[in-house]
């Protein structure tokens, strides 16, 4: 495992001070937690999980690729991404035609999920880590419910799909093409910009490393609130 | 090496916090602490044969239903894919054919192969295991790649007489047996792959 970063393989010390320890989510294996060199990762030795990736300046990094997202998915969302012409009649679309476009009974459900999955998620998800990241990067401390907001936004994770959406459109565009001349929109490359974007600002984020700012935050802000939260109840 | 059981603690999944066996909520995150999802394996098979059930139709039934000058024409999954090959574009088929079959039919056998080999505590291959829960996991959104182009079509292909595409009932049993695999393999707890492995092999370094 070329990965492993020195630090976390120490053996687990007997007297256990809960405080210092990290868990994989995957396996259960228990490490003492240390923040590895910058650049490097911490992994499970077990079942080889990312656990701790940090590195300089990534919450400046995400903060500022997602505001780059959540601008692009409003604008994406009003332009057309796909336009078609046959026989002389010609029509565009954007995301807003496809909430839309379904009345048929059970099928606006597709519709519906199509536009949440497209659109809605990746837009709260974005939303939701600038929500937690942005005070703490500008020095302030962290947001009200910003546990519950990171938590939320971790949980959004694969249910955003605009990837996913940038290949259908490439699809439909294979799909009719006898039967008319299809074109991308300005809303497509948008879509496919923010898709690389979002991959991008995922590999810089680093659960455990964030966890970790909110708690420093907080307790920095409020140094009795963290003493009674830490207690356990 | 111990697992946090072994300790006598109970790790976050969400955040890898590690707390003492009795606490019912993650202290930093706020999420439910349990040591092992017990039920875990009922959640699996109960949304697999919702998935599976829901698939049945997704590929009978018409997902796209096209109407031109000349008539109505509805393409099921495998027939729209074969239209397309027909084109010419035997890349973008290939695109469709993995999406929309080999992996949800992959995603099905390799679900339930995890689930029968935890109910075993089968300890082999366990790194195999794992990295198989992996790539389920990270595959299972492209499936709705065809539910997506679908629903563009629908909205573009509207061109008064000359044509005009509706979606076909499988465009919505499809994006459930697609949603319902997902929850299926999001609830499978992990750490049951490695109690298995109670007798510890030393690790290959």
């Amino acid at each position: 495992m070329p990965d492993v970063a020195g630090p976390i393989q120490d053996p687990m010390p007997q007297v256990v001070d809960t405080e210092q320890l990290i868990g994989c989510p995957n396996c259960d294996e228990v490490y003492r937690a240390q923040m590895p060199r910058n650049g490097e990762r911490a992994v499970c030795d077990r079942c080889s999980t990312v656990l701790i990736a940090s590195r300089e300046g990534a919450g400046l990094r995400i903060l500022a690729l997602s505001i780059a997202v959540l601008i692009l998915v409003v604008a994406a969302s009003f332009h057309p991404f796909l336009s078609i012409n046959a026989a002389g009649i010609g029509n565009k679309v954007s995301l807003l035609d496809v909430a839309t476009s379904f009345r048929s009974g059970l099928l606006v459900l597709v519709s519906v999920a199509t536009v949440l999955l497209i659109v809605g998620l990746p837009a709260v998800r974005v939303g939701l880590l600038i929500y937690v990241i942005a005070p703490m990067e500008l020095g302030h401390r962290a947001a009200p419910y910003a546990r519950r907001a990171f938590r939320l936004a971790q949980e959004l994770k694969p249910w955003s799909m605009t990837e996913v959406f940038s290949i259908g459109c490439a699809v439909a565009l294979v799909k009719v093409s006898d039967l008319a001349s299809l074109h991308f929109g300005p809303a497509f490359w948008m879509f496919t910009a923010l898709s690389i974007i979002v991959v991008v600002s995922d590999r810089y984020m680093c659960s455990w490393s964030i966890w970790k700012a909110i708690e420093v935050s907080e307790a920095e802000a409020n140094p009795a609130d963290s003493q009674t939260e830490q207690a356990p109840t | 090496m111990s697992t946090a059981r072994d300790m006598g603690l109970v790790t976050c999944t969400t955040c890898a916090k590690v707390w003492p066996m009795e606490q019912d909520r993650c202290g930093r995150c706020g999420h439910r602490l349990k040591s092992r999802q017990s039920n875990s394996l009922q959640w699996v098979w109960a949304f697999w044969f919702t998935g599976l059930l829901v698939y049945f139709p997704a590929n009978l039934y018409p997902m796209l239903v096209t109407e031109t000058l000349t008539g109505t024409q509805s393409g099921t999954i495998v027939g729209g894919a074969i239209e397309i090959a027909h084109h010419g574009d035997v890349g973008i088929a290939a695109i469709v054919l993995f999406a929309s079959v080999v992996i949800p039919v992959a995603k099905f056998i390799a679900i339930a192969y995890l689930a029968i080999s935890v109910q075993r505590g089968s300890a082999k291959r366990l790194h195999q295991k794992m990295h198989l829960y992996e790539v389920v996991e990270f595959v299972g959104r492209w499936s709705m790649i065809d539910v997506f182009v679908v629903a563009i079509l629908s909205a573009l292909v509207q061109l008064s007489v000359v044509a005009s595409i509706h979606p076909g009932s499988a465009a919505l049993t499809f994006a459930l047996s697609v949603i319902f695999t997902m929850l299926s393999a999001r609830s499978f707890d992990t750490r049951l792959i490695w109690d298995s492995h109670d007798v510890r092999v030393s690790e290959p370094q």
